[in-house]
């Protein structure tokens, strides 16, 4: 370095520069989250959904216990029993424990009916450990987060 | 004449940094040992992080494994992925549609890139310049939208599955990628400005943690610190997997193995990631992203290693199979868990404020150094 780039400094003030650069307005990336919700992806591999035929009602689960097999962390339980009518396998309950779900979205891709689903909501938070495992009233009608207010 | 003692003989002090020192980038206790301000002797604690992932893989499926992986090294789930679908896919002799491979390329080295960008802004945090964490993160941003958009998560992804891909590439995915190539190589410029000419990050990097090519390879130390000292050993040269073969790119490396040098390996390193994306990105052939694989995945008896170039280094996994639908045995060879053995070796003779600079320079990630 020579003496007189290191008299003035020269190195520091170009780092400043550098620093002044990015004060512009439209460099502005915060997120304000709260008062804003970001779009996530439509991918995304949030809180888990059964879903039910829009029609009738009528859960689309087959209760065929794929996804409970597929899940590493075995938290979802399925229990049926068999219409003596129809003679097919009709679903009870499901319990699906998201305070152990890593969302890897196993359950989802073993679905043969597209029932389970993992949907863009991602505010999960709730004030008991009870509140975590959904049964299947809560996986169809989802989460429902209190709205934030200024 | 001198007196034999005096009272002010120095004594040695055992002082422990961490597990929650912010600059030990997790829960690493490192008990220093020390001459006044000279550290002479260190050791390290490690396992606050322990969750036994190896253990894990034998009561899982081959592919419930899978998402545990990206819980070792979070900051390169991606690469971590990749390795174990590539050593179960030898233990299976499964072909990977080319389609599928590039696309593993163009996210395993988006992952390098962001990875490297987290070691870059923690790192410059730890000598004391605030202002790279934040231009960074602003870039490592927008790696991560990308894997939010194709897989649906953004660091935790369990993007691939064994035998190819999950999911297909959503549409404008080439066009985001470039873009980002774009925007990002003159970011790499932005922050060379910030810190490469600095006197205060010269000075405190430069010489600092030598380790030379020699104590590299006894150590088994590997990536950019092992390149940094001058030995040019990069595996997706030397035994390219998932077709690094076809791309055309450079093994930066320098010749001191101090500190700085590492820091320009690394930056080299994000040049070089972008070439190998564009060049990915413009060939991604047409095809099936699934290979023939099994829906219960049980391979034959035998064992296979698979070892990877990840952001940190030499990223390996050995399993073995029973023939059942469990692993028998899943052994990972974590890059950060060797290279951390040539922390001492570093700091002897150094002073306290240079081990948060060494900490820094050898990119732990204490996930992947307890599993």
């Amino acid at each position: 370095m020579s003496l007189l780039k290191k008299v003035f400094l020269v190195d520091l003030f170009q780092g400043l520069w550098v620093t002044f650069r990015n004060q512009h307005p439209k460099h502005l990336v915060t997120e304000q989250y709260p008062a804003e919700r970001p779009m996530v992806a439509e991918r995304y591999r949030g809180a888990p959904r059964l879903n039910i035929n829009p029609e009738n009602g009528e859960t689309l689960c087959i209760a065929c216990n794929l996804c409970a097999l597929a899940c590493p962390e075995t938290l979802i339980v399925v229990t049926s029993e068999r219409n003596e009518q129809t003679k097919r396998k009709e679903l009870t309950t499901f319990t699906y424990d998201t305070s152990r779900c890593m969302f890897c979205g196993l359950c989802e891709d073993a679905c043969p009916v597209d029932a389970l689903e993992l949907t863009q909501d991602f505010e999960l938070a709730s004030y008991t450990r009870e509140g975590q495992i959904w049964d299947r009233q809560m996986l169809e009608e989802g989460p429902r987060p209190t709205p934030y207010k200024c | 004449m001198t007196p034999d003692a005096t009272f002010l003989d120095s004594t040695e002090l055992v002082l422990n940094m961490g597990p929650q020192h912010p600059s030990t980038h997790g829960v690493l206790r490192v008990i220093l040992k020390l001459d006044g301000e000279k550290v002479l002797g260190t050791d390290c604690v490690l396992g606050y992080l322990h969750r036994g992932v190896e253990k894990i893989a034998e009561n899982r499926t081959w592919a419930q494994f899978n998402p545990y992986v990206d819980r070792m090294d979070y900051v390169a789930a991606i690469s971590n992925g990749l390795g174990y679908c590539l050593a179960v896919e030898k233990l299976l002799n499964l072909e990977v549609p080319g389609r599928a491979q590039a696309v593993r390329v163009i996210l395993t080295e988006l992952n390098r890139i962001g990875s490297h960008l987290l070691w870059l802004g923690t790192h410059a945090l730890d000598i004391g310049a605030i202002t790279p964490v934040f231009y960074c993160f602003r870039e490592r941003e927008a790696t991560l939208n990308i894997f939010e958009k194709y897989c649906g998560a953004r660091l935790t992804t369990h993007a691939f599955r064994v035998g190819g891909l999950q999911y297909e590439t959503y549409e404008g995915f080439e066009k985001e990628v470039n873009e980002f190539c774009d925007m990002f190589l003159p970011k790499v410029d932005e922050y060379e400005e910030l810190l490469t000419g600095n006197r205060i990050w010269i000075g405190r990097l430069k010489d600092v943690g030598i380790l030379t090519g020699e104590e590299c390879k006894e150590y088994g130390v590997t990536g950019p610190v092992l390149r940094a000292a001058g030995v040019k050993w990069d595996l997706r040269k030397a035994q390219p997997y998932s077709g690094y073969e076809k791309y055309e790119f450079d093994i930066p490396t320098c010749q001191n193995g101090d500190t700085y040098d590492r820091y320009m390996v690394r930056m080299q390193e994000m040049r070089q990631s972008v070439r190998i994306i564009r060049q990915a990105v413009a060939s991604i052939p047409e095809g099936p992203i699934m290979g023939k694989a099994p829906k219960v995945i049980k391979p034959p008896v035998g064992e296979a290693y698979v070892s990877i170039e990840a952001p940190k280094g030499e990223l390996g996994y050995y399993v073995v199979s029973d023939g059942s639908t469990q692993p028998y045995r899943v052994r990972v060879r974590p890059p950060s868990f060797i290279n951390l053995q040539a922390l001492d070796r570093m700091i002897a003779g150094g002073l306290v404020a240079d081990v948060v600079a060494i900490i820094g320079t050898l990119d732990i990630v204490l996930g992947e150094v307890d599993r």
